[in-house]
């Protein structure tokens, strides 16, 4: 964590000026770089057909259609419109679900990641802010999770729970705690010290002021980083549970299941059912992935440096 | 060192009991585990007498006492659909996946190395460009997705490589049958073709970009730069200077490795009708056959825990900055 950041909370700057310069910079950064822009662009995309799929998709996306079923791309389906990328086993248009299935993953997704975000940054605070036993059990805790691999602990809680948005969420979420914990952590034991930290408690602050409010926006740059990877995974291992029968119920579409229903149909060569769900998932994903790895070079100087 | 191996070994053993306390909570978690082991007909009084005789009726810290009496004893419970004991049918599996999981961590290792190595020493240029590129999209490709991909490809197009089946390797030469084992190993690995590269493919590619800027960081340093001022041939500064320490990362991730691994195994093993401990646990979480879930994922928990364990007491003896930090974390 730079210096730099930290005086600027003591001295309470008025950001606005050196914020636009630093947006300024980014998007420079970012067109300069290329790839980061056309991970913004898919994603807008995703996003917009996530919030308004509804509007969007040409057919409702369980309507089924039994004379018009395995169509392929650019078929007419009914009322005269086009299964613009097919249709599956039961009629159902491919673009329309596709759609939808862009809200559930970005929603678990994102959900997924504020709820470990918010458990792994308080977890973190604690441990680095209070050391000792506190610090001991958090972090054990972590190892013991982290033993397990991720996917098992999933599985073993969803057969149990049972599947649905909410429990997938919890459980995507709860998985992911770790990761923030550790980082949070580290750079808590190293401003705890700072001259900053001093002074606020020297002005008399309540330990939850200096935790909250003096050292947390000091430490929640390099998250954005894990953040955005970890959207990537968490969309991923969504799919993939999505793909085992264990995501959400079957009447919303999503790009995992489309995938499990794929494979009924795929040696008589529906090719678009298998292709489509799975570009989009990738796309997505690698969207992340692009966007976590130009937000590291562009927040850490050091790296930047050598770019 | 002496110290650290034992806190090490302290903090499996806390690890282990994490495992089974999550497992035996799991089984919980869902409200009264009864109704899983009684038939949807069954009247209060034959539930009432199903739940003592499984023992829900005591308290729970009880139960997890005896639970884990249980697995010290190796008693797995019964799987509910086999009507066997749920271990043996999982370490039935068991070698299978095993082979599915160390042919691809092994090719994914192989090839990453030269890879990574490639793109570090070419660094900025298009060597470098479409490495980093690659394996930015091999780490975006959901492994289940990369099997449906190959069986579409392989299956109808170019009929190169099975797109199912398993011929056993390990099963026999655990046996004792070496001959058959070995007899079999061609066509082991010419089964485990597709469903390898699937799980490998994530694996590839993160370690590929590890390598790469694992090795960056080393050529870095000053004693590479020493190493090229003294005149020595590049290949020498790279194989007897650079790769010695940048191998180190690599090595600690090989641990966590087979737990993502694991993640994309129990997944392609289903896409390819794989006969491992995926698509067992698959079928089990589908006929909500708990205590066969549960056998499985302890023994893979288990495994991956001895086998990071493993790796982290190795790590000692390749690296010994790691006594004087203690070993925390």
């Amino acid at each position: 964590m730079s210096e730099h950041s930290g005086d600027a909370m003591v001295l309470d700057t008025p950001r606005g000026s050196g914020f636009r310069l630093e947006l300024a910079r980014a998007v420079r950064v970012m067109v300069a770089a290329r790839w980061p822009v056309f991970a913004v662009v898919f994603l807008g995309v995703a996003a917009i057909a996530a919030l308004f799929g509804s509007w969007l998709s040409p057919f409702d996306p369980n309507r089924q259609n039994l004379l018009l079923r395995l169509a392929e791309p650019m078929a007419t389906g009914p009322d005269g419109g086009t299964f613009w990328l097919g249709s599956d086993a039961l009629g159902r248009d491919v673009f329309s679900r596709l759609l939808y299935g862009a809200r559930v993953s970005l929603t678990v997704g994102f959900a997924a990641i504020a709820v470990g975000g918010t458990i792994g940054i308080v977890a973190g605070l604690l441990a680095g802010y209070f050391g000792g036993w506190v610090d001991d059990v958090i972090m054990r805790l972590g190892d013991i999770q982290l033993a397990f691999p991720f996917i098992l602990l999933a599985i073993m809680f969803l057969v149990v729970l049972g599947s649905g948005v909410w429990n997938l969420i919890l459980v995507l979420g709860v998985g992911q705690w770790v990761t923030y914990a550790r980082i949070v952590r580290a750079d808590t034991l190293s401003l705890r010290e700072k001259e900053f930290v001093e002074a606020a408690r020297a002005l008399g602050d309540s330990t939850p002021s200096i935790i909250f409010r003096t050292i947390l926006p000091n430490i929640l740059a390099p998250l954005t980083v894990i953040a955005s990877f970890n959207v990537a995974s968490v969309i991923l291992s969504e799919a993939a549970l999505s793909f085992l029968g264990l995501g959400v119920p079957p009447d919303i579409p999503t790009w995992g299941s489309m995938l499990a229903e794929s494979r009924d149909t795929l040696v008589a060569n529906k090719w678009w059912l298998a292709v489509f769900p799975g570009v989009a998932i990738m796309l997505t994903v690698l969207s992340f992935n692009i966007l976590g790895d130009w937000l590291r070079d562009f927040l850490d100087p050091r790296l930047r440096e050598r770019m | 060192m002496g110290a650290y191996i034992v806190r090490r070994l302290l903090q499996s053993v806390i690890v282990v009991i994490g495992v089974t306390l999550v497992s035996f909570l799991a089984l919980q978690a869902g409200g009264d585990p009864t109704y899983l082991f009684v038939s949807e007909r069954a009247s209060l009084e034959e539930i009432e007498a199903a739940r003592q005789a499984l023992g829900f009726d005591r308290p729970l810290h009880v139960q997890y006492l005896s639970f884990v009496g249980d697995l010290t004893r190796g008693d797995f419970g019964q799987s509910l659909s086999y009507r066997q004991p749920a271990m043996e049918i999982v370490l039935e599996a068991l070698p299978a996946t095993i082979e599915l999981t160390l042919f691809a961590m092994i090719c994914a290792l192989l090839l990453a190395i030269p890879l990574g190595v490639l793109a570090a020493i070419n660094r900025g240029t298009a060597w470098d460009g479409s490495i980093t590129t690659m394996s930015m999209l091999g780490q975006s490709i959901p492994s289940f997705w990369m099997g449906i991909m190959m069986i579409l490809f392989f299956g109808l197009y170019i009929r190169l490589f099975p797109i199912s089946g398993h011929v056993p390797f390990l099963a026999p030469l655990m046996a004792g049958d070496f001959g058959t084992a070995f007899a079999n190993l061609p066509r082991t690995i010419y089964h485990l073709v597709l469903p390898g590269i699937a799980v490998g493919t994530y694996s590839l590619a993160r370690n590929t970009r590890l390598v790469r800027s694992s090795l960056l960081e080393v050529l870095e340093q000053d004693y590479v730069r020493t190493a090229r001022s003294k005149g020595l041939p590049e290949m020498r500064v790279l194989v007897h200077h650079a790769l010695r320490n940048a191998w180190l990362p690599v090595v600690t991730i090989i641990g966590l490795e087979f737990g993502f691994l694991l993640g994309g195994v129990v997944v392609v093993e289903t896409v390819f009708s794989y006969p491992g401990i995926g698509r067992l646990l698959f079928a089990a979480i589908n006929q909500r056959d708990i205590p066969l879930v549960q056998a499985g994922v302890i023994l893979l928990a288990g495994i991956f825990t001895l086998l990071n364990l493993v790796v982290d007491l190795v790590y000692v003896r390749l690296d010994p900055r790691v006594k004087l930090a203690g070993g925390r974390g």
